[in-house]
């Protein structure tokens, strides 16, 4: 049996307009059996099957130890995620997964950690965000770093204001606008690395958005004497199967859906920011 | 090691009669619209007797004569990629009923006993590529239910085109030991040496009761084995494995580029190819909607497609894309070039872009 290959219905529990184009279903499969034994872990993705429309490849934002509801926050960019914003609480989906390689928890037990994201690249690394936060005491300083476009662009405001009261945890965020009332920094992300005073042979970096962005953060780092085996970033691709076997997702030699979404520095430097791969 | 027998073209039925006492559907590459295809066949009498194809870049041509043999040819546009990997079937199906609850089923297919007669050296070696892709890791349920139950009888290459370069990747023109057949004949004016490889295709031979292969037989087999080796054109350059992969910002991208449809007629012939699209096809009335899965293209704009743009926007970027796919990055996903030397791609390219000479120019600059 193709098992993976076949969506579970399961049902819309909790729906959250984030901002007009972002929201979160909160879902739960419909058999309990489905339910019980799933498992993912933070930085995995499922695919998410709108009925008649089709699917969409999805990061996972909850964390793994939640049994009750698996959430996803998507933002409407196309054919299946606008149809998908119009579902409500009780409507049924199909959900197949989860796929992927997730970020390095283990390798990063006992150090600090360091979350580096841009635009709306927040969705895949908030589910480590709060693996760390519930299991505080495995792991070092957290600091979160954000950037966005547009003050506007921020979503999960007050989230990040509560991470930000959190004892052991840092919370940094850059718009290269600002706007008034903007409590944070105005500028470009690997400005804040200056601020944030890395312990660079004590921390795994996990960063998430626009690759420009990871480029830049990552280059930064490295200057600043970050190992590179130490930097990991999730990447995206178009997929449709999730198993390493349409081939869309291909960069170069690897399946970013099989053998990433999460990869370390070394592994994916070389097809980093190359035109067309 | 089995042993060689000898089946003379008078007596081929009795191969025919043999599969289908065993309750195999033969199939074998028969003339269709101007191309030899695998299609369904009882009687020997079927086979492409006197058959020949030329070849050169952008021309196929089938053309009949008095030659006693029936594979004196070297290959149509399809190895055994849509036997395996059906250009479009659905994965699952769906419906919904009243209160919208969803009920997913699958729809794989049940594994029939298939003879496929007249394989190439060259499509062995795909299969053997496809069998890692598609078994390897997450098993395509779809894909192994189709390759359970396949009989493979593979011919020997003694008429290599023009466009073929197997000798080059080391997958042909005779097939090795262990590439996969059931049965391996050597066609001679006269008849097959035939060899099993594997049980089943020792039991079918033990049921015809065949007289050994003479050692003048076995001499001619290995005669034209050598003949047909001498006689390839075309070859992967040398150095490819260390010059290919720094050439990402060649200037020949841009020139091929000129040249190419982006039409994906040499990803669809190509017996490696496995890019596939997922697509919904919801019956009319909304009750139910299936999920196909169809042949995809590097070549398709859709392919790269990611959140409102394109990865690869450009004619010259998707056909890098494929041709370093093929030859740089293959090794790192399957531990070899996804290329067998076929030459299909050359020979169904409306334009005649061929890839090894493509590979040529791209290597010559050396290791940059």
């Amino acid at each position: 049996m193709s098992d993976l290959r076949q969506p579970h219905e399961a049902e819309i529990i909790e729906r959250v307009q984030e901002t007009p184009n972002i929201y979160t279903l909160r879902l739960r499969f419909t058999d309990p059996a489905v339910h019980q034994a799933y498992r993912f872990a933070p930085g995995q993705f499922n695919m998410l099957y709108l009925y008649g429309v089709g699917e969409v490849p999805i990061s996972i934002v909850s964390d793994p130890e939640d049994e009750h509801i698996v959430d996803h926050t998507i933002r409407a960019v196309g054919r299946v995620t606008d149809a998908m914003a119009r579902l409500q609480v009780g409507e049924r989906l199909g959900v197949r997964g989860p796929y992927g390689r997730g970020w390095p928890v283990e390798q990063a037990s006992g150090r600090d950690v360091v979350i580096v994201t841009g635009g709306l690249g927040c969705a895949p690394v908030v589910s480590v965000i709060h693996y760390v936060l519930k299991r505080r005491e495995q792991f070092g300083k957290l600091t979160i770093m954000q950037g966005v476009k547009h003050a506007d662009d921020l979503i999960w405001r007050e989230q990040y204001e509560a991470w930000s009261q959190l004892p052991n945890t840092q919370v940094l965020i850059a718009a290269d606008e600002g706007g008034t009332m903007w409590p944070w920094h105005v500028g470009h992300v690997p400005a804040l690395f200056d601020k944030a005073g890395l312990d660079k042979a004590n921390s795994t970096v996990m960063m998430c958005g626009p690759e420009g962005m990871m480029i830049a953060a990552g280059k930064t780092l490295l200057e600043q004497g970050m190992p590179a085996e130490d930097i990991y970033l999730s990447m995206e691709r178009n997929m449709q199967c999730g198993a390493g076997k349409c081939g869309h997702c291909q960069m170069g030699g690897q399946f970013v859906c099989k053998d990433g979404p999460v990869f370390s520095w070394p592994e994916i430097v070389a097809r980093l920011g190359v035109k067309g791969v | 090691m089995s042993q060689h027998v000898f089946l003379s073209h008078r007596d081929s039925q009795r191969l025919f009669d043999a599969l289908d006492r065993a309750g195999y559907q033969a199939q074998a590459p028969q003339p269709k619209d101007g191309a030899l295809v695998f299609s369904p066949i009882r009687q020997a009498s079927d086979l492409p007797w006197g058959q020949h194809d030329t070849q050169r870049p952008g021309h196929y041509r089938l053309s009949q004569d008095d030659s006693p043999r029936a594979f004196a040819w070297a290959n149509g546009p399809q190895a055994l990629k849509p036997q395996l990997f059906a250009p479009s079937e659905p994965l699952w199906q769906v419906a919904r009923d009243a209160d919208g609850k969803l009920r997913f089923q699958a729809c794989a297919p049940k594994p029939q006993k298939r003879a496929l007669i007249g394989v190439r050296p060259c499509d062995l070696a795909a299969l053997a590529i496809h069998d890692a892709h598609f078994l390897g890791g997450e098993r395509d349920g779809h894909y192994a239910a189709r390759r359970e139950g396949l009989l493979l009888v593979a011919v020997n290459c003694s008429h290599p085109a023009q466009t073929c370069f197997c000798v080059s990747t080391g997958d042909g023109p005779a097939a090795k030991e262990d590439s996969g057949y059931d049965l391996l004949l050597d066609e001679l004016d006269d008849g097959f040496v035939i060899r099993a490889g594997s049980g089943a295709g020792e039991q079918l031979l033990a049921g015809l009761a065949l007289e050994a292969a003479t050692p003048g037989q076995l001499a001619s087999a290995k005669g034209q084995q050598h003949q047909a080796t001498q006689g390839q054109l075309r070859h992967l350059p040398d150095n490819m494995a260390s010059a290919l992969p720094n050439q990402m910002t060649h200037p020949q991208w841009d020139k091929v580029a000129e040249r190419c449809l982006a039409c994906g007629n040499c990803t669809a012939v190509c017996p490696t190819c496995f890019c596939h699209s997922e697509r919904e096809q919801p019956a009319l009335d909304g009750a139910s909607s299936e999920h196909l899965r169809e042949w995809d293209s590097c070549f398709s704009s859709g392919h790269s497609y990611l959140h409102g743009h394109l990865v690869r926007e450009s004619g010259a970027q998707r056909y890098r894309q494929w041709l370093m796919h093929k030859l740089a990055w293959w090794p790192e996903q399957f531990g070899r070039i996804g290329c067998v030397g076929c030459g299909r791609c050359i020979s169904w390219c409306p334009v005649g872009i061929d890839i090894s000479a493509e590979a040529h120019l791209l290597c010559q600059g050396g290791e940059a």
